[in-house]
């Protein structure tokens, strides 16, 4: 009966979908019901963008505030912005590097990452339950690839248990479905990059 | 059955193939693009799929094979209805022979569309029957009940999902191959007295057509689709769509509470309204909340109601102001409105004070050729009178700082208009019109003969990607590919313009920024209807060239890169200009206008 509550959130062109899309098919390989909604149109332009992922029995995607128990974030400022959504004691996993919209580039704005994660980390233990920071430019370096970002988070979140039912073997499997061959073994070495 | 994870447009497209549909015509539009989209790929040939060049010649084909006995589809966004709208309403005064469905996306917000307009309105306005699904699963099913109404009933019928509908995605079983319908249309059968439309046939056939839906009415009252739950007390909350589905998540979390609950009335069927059910559940309460998006639609038809069956009930909603007029119902408003209305006591969460957040509103892509265009033209018409007109399309985006070059948008191909009306008042204004190939074709060429045949003075600018960007990159008739994966000539759009008698017409690489900006300044002091095409493909579809960097010994930080066109690969980093190499994708626009030569391709000696 009880449902798991996830948010991914990030910049437009980030691979959020994958992420989700993933997630919904290794539960739906248990046999769980999911149900997602995403931002799709001119916000994808770099612009925020969100997934709503349920999984479990549930008749609507969306989720009120205050109810989510896993924010899988791309990036800082778009998971704080997400924050609002958390249950507390909820799940902050979040990549650490900050992209600078135009907008705060023009107006001369200093926005940067660590203002964000520091903030998040003032949050563990209270707010937060447990808080997992992926240092983006170390995984892009170890792993040589920026498109598997989403996998390292993902991986994280499975890893740490908090995506319900659905376990570590469960994500490899459908990636192994959805994914081609020649890009698995990057995409396990991902799964299992960041600490837990 | 075999079970999917689908979005809302795919169950759509995927059941119209189950169902065995045989023509599929569409133009695309946030949020219904996919539908048609899924069919083109889920198609095994025996199914004839076009983009059409506007929502109206889309209704129109899918018409004609209706009339043939083929099942059909058209697809749309809301606004696409409006162009579709003058063959939709005769010919629902026609009818149809073969299922004809017109899958019209609504979008509550609205996310990504110029108003927030209701085809349940619409559809009552043109006396169409129209089905409201409240999710994917819901959305699959309904594709093959509206199929056989309209086969009944031999009217077009209306799936109106919204957004959220179309964008969610939700484990549904759907048929299997061998469970498909095979539908064989026997070709069209002359008989002028049921296809050509006269004053007699539109008499005769309105009345027919207002007992049919007064027929409606009673057979969607018995429907499984409206779903009354009875409560423990004597409130009810009347809800459609996926504002719906929020109620009973809110409701069920109640229940689980001990909470008495309010009636329940679920509306699939707008229109006709069911008004036998809707009296049955008014007669059960003595307080009722309509949760509805859009127009205070199922508001009004029960206030109807109540008049009608003389029900004595007072009816809360956007009409008394307890529910927003505009915007998405979600889920912690619609919380709100249900707490409310029970006067149950909400739990109040505590929202954290968080730092300053950077706002990110959309914007061209790095390298986008349309962001070199707007700003050749911009520097070719400094310090002179003008007007940009805009138009639909990513190139809207060219509205926002530091390129602030489109003055106006109203609609599909509006611009042309515009800046020729803007010119009639003054006309010493430099009047430019912008618009993209796709939308061209769409609605802009009765605009450019308009400026011809009556002489103004303007200057139109078609930013040619070839592509429709946008709404995800399908062909149009300027790409030279079909929808059935085949090659044809493409249509070419200086051709065309020549052929109206447009005789200055110049094609120019956006990307060629002082060649640009000479040609445009020529161009534009030019007397009459005259044309600028930019040509460069959409950056979104090919690999990117060798990115720039900034040689921080020459760049004397004037920042005059950032302040002109608002690149999101150029950043600023510890302090220093820098150039994002994960989205930058070479195409040199800022190395061009860098007063000190300070960027260039990386790598370079």
């Amino acid at each position: 009966m009880s449902t798991t509550n996830i948010i991914l959130c990030g910049v437009g062109g980030q691979g959020t979908v994958l992420a989700s899309k993933l997630t919904a098919a290794a539960s739906m390989a248990k046999g769980l019901e999911v149900r997602s909604a995403e931002t799709i149109g001119m916000a994808q332009r770099g612009g925020s963008v969100m997934s709503y992922l349920r999984i479990g029995q549930t008749p609507t995607p969306l989720i009120r505030k205050g109810c989510v128990d896993l924010i899988i974030g791309f990036e800082p400022a778009e998971t704080v912005r997400m924050l609002p959504y958390l249950k507390k004691g909820g799940t902050v996993i979040t990549a650490d590097r900050a992209l600078m919209p135009v907008t705060a580039a023009l107006v001369g704005s200093d926005y940067q990452g660590e203002q964000m994660t520091s903030f998040l980390g003032s949050l563990e233990g209270d707010a937060i339950g447990k808080l997992v920071i992926v240092d983006t430019d170390a995984a892009l370096k170890d792993l040589g690839s920026p498109k598997v970002m989403n996998m390292v988070l993902l991986g994280a979140a499975a890893r740490g248990g908090f995506l319900g039912e659905v376990t570590i073997d469960d994500i490899r499997q459908a990636l192994v479905k959805k994914v081609k061959p020649q890009f698995h073994e990057l995409n396990f070495k991902a799964l299992e990059y960041a600490r837990v | 059955m075999q079970r999917e994870f689908l979005m809302g447009n795919e169950a759509i497209g995927k059941a119209a193939v189950a169902a065995g549909v045989n023509v599929v015509a569409g133009y695309p539009g946030t949020p219904s693009t996919e539908v048609l989209e899924t069919i083109a790929k889920e198609n095994d040939g025996s199914i004839y799929v076009e983009w059409s060049v506007n929502e109206k010649c889309a209704l129109e084909v899918a018409a004609g094979a209706s009339y043939s006995g083929a099942r059909t589809l058209v697809t749309m966004k809301q606004v696409g209805l409006n162009v579709a709208s003058d063959p939709l309403m005769s010919l629902e005064y026609v009818g149809i022979k073969g299922g004809m469905i017109v899958l019209v996306a609504d979008d509550p917000g609205p996310i990504s569309s110029q108003t927030e307009q209701d085809t349940r309105t619409f559809a009552q306005y043109s006396k169409v029957p129209c089905f409201d699904p409240s999710d994917a699963k819901e959305a699959y099913e309904m594709v093959f009940e509206a199929f056989e109404l309209s086969e009944k009933y031999n009217t077009p019928v209306f799936l109106r999902p919204t957004t959220r509908v179309c964008h969610s995605y939700q484990s549904i079983d759907v048929r299997e191959y061998r469970e498909y319908e095979d539908h064989r249309p026997e070709g069209f059968v002359k008989d002028s007295k049921r296809w050509v439309i006269f004053p007699k046939l539109s008499f005769a056939n309105h009345a027919k057509i207002e007992e049919r839906n007064a027929a409606l009415s009673d057979e969607f009252s018995s429907a499984p689709r409206n779903v009354l739950t009875e409560g423990s007390c004597r409130k009810g909350i009347v809800s459609q769509g996926i504002s719906y589905a929020n109620v009973i998540d809110i409701i069920d979390e109640a229940k689980m509470e001990g909470k008495q609950i309010p009636s329940l009335l679920k509306i699939s069927t707008p229109f006709p309204f069911p008004d036998k059910l809707a009296s049955v559940f008014l007669r059960e309460v003595d307080e009722v909340l309509v949760i509805e998006e859009l127009d205070p639609y199922i508001e009004k038809q029960l206030l109807e109601v109540c008049g009608k069956y003389g029900i004595n009930v007072r009816i809360d909603g956007k009409l008394t102001g307890d529910v927003a007029r505009s915007g998405e119902n979600l889920p912690d408003l619609v919380y709100q409105y249900v707490y409310d209305f029970m006067e149950w006591e909400t739990k109040t969460h505590v929202s954290l004070e968080t730092p300053e957040l950077p706002v990110r509103p959309p914007v061209l892509c790095a390298g986008c050729p349309h962001r070199a265009s707007f700003y050749a033209v911009k520097l070719a018409m400094k310090g002179r009178e003008t007007i940009f007109a805009g138009d639909i399309g990513c190139y809207t985006l060219g509205n926002a700082m530091p390129l602030d070059m489109v003055d106006t948008c109203l609609c599909m191909g509006a611009g042309l208009g515009i800046s020729q009306g803007v010119g009639r008042v003054k006309p010493d204004t430099k009047c430019f019109a912008f618009v993209g190939d796709s939308t061209f074709f769409a609605s802009a060429i009765p605009g450019v003969v308009n400026a011809v045949y009556n002489q103004a003075d303007m200057t139109l600018i078609v930013l040619d990607n070839s592509t429709t960007a946008m709404t995800g990159h399908q062909p149009h008739p300027g790409t030279g590919k079909t929808m059935m994966g085949e090659f044809t000539d493409k249509i070419d759009i200086e051709n065309i313009l020549r052929g109206i008698g447009v005789e200055t017409v110049i094609r120019q690489d956006p990307f060629k920024l002082d060649e640009a900006v000479a040609n445009v300044k020529k161009v534009a002091d030019e007397p009459g209807v005259k044309a600028v095409i930019f040509e460069a493909p959409c950056a979104v579809l090919f690999k990117p060239e060798t990115p720039y960097d900034v040689d921080n010994n020459k760049c004397v930080d004037c920042r005059k890169c950032i302040r002109e066109i608002g690149c999101p690969g150029v950043i600023i980093k510890d302090g220093r200009v820098a150039i994002d190499e994960t989205l930058c994708n070479g195409c040199g626009l800022c190395s061009q206008i860098c007063p000190v030569d300070a960027i260039g391709k990386a790598g370079r000696e």
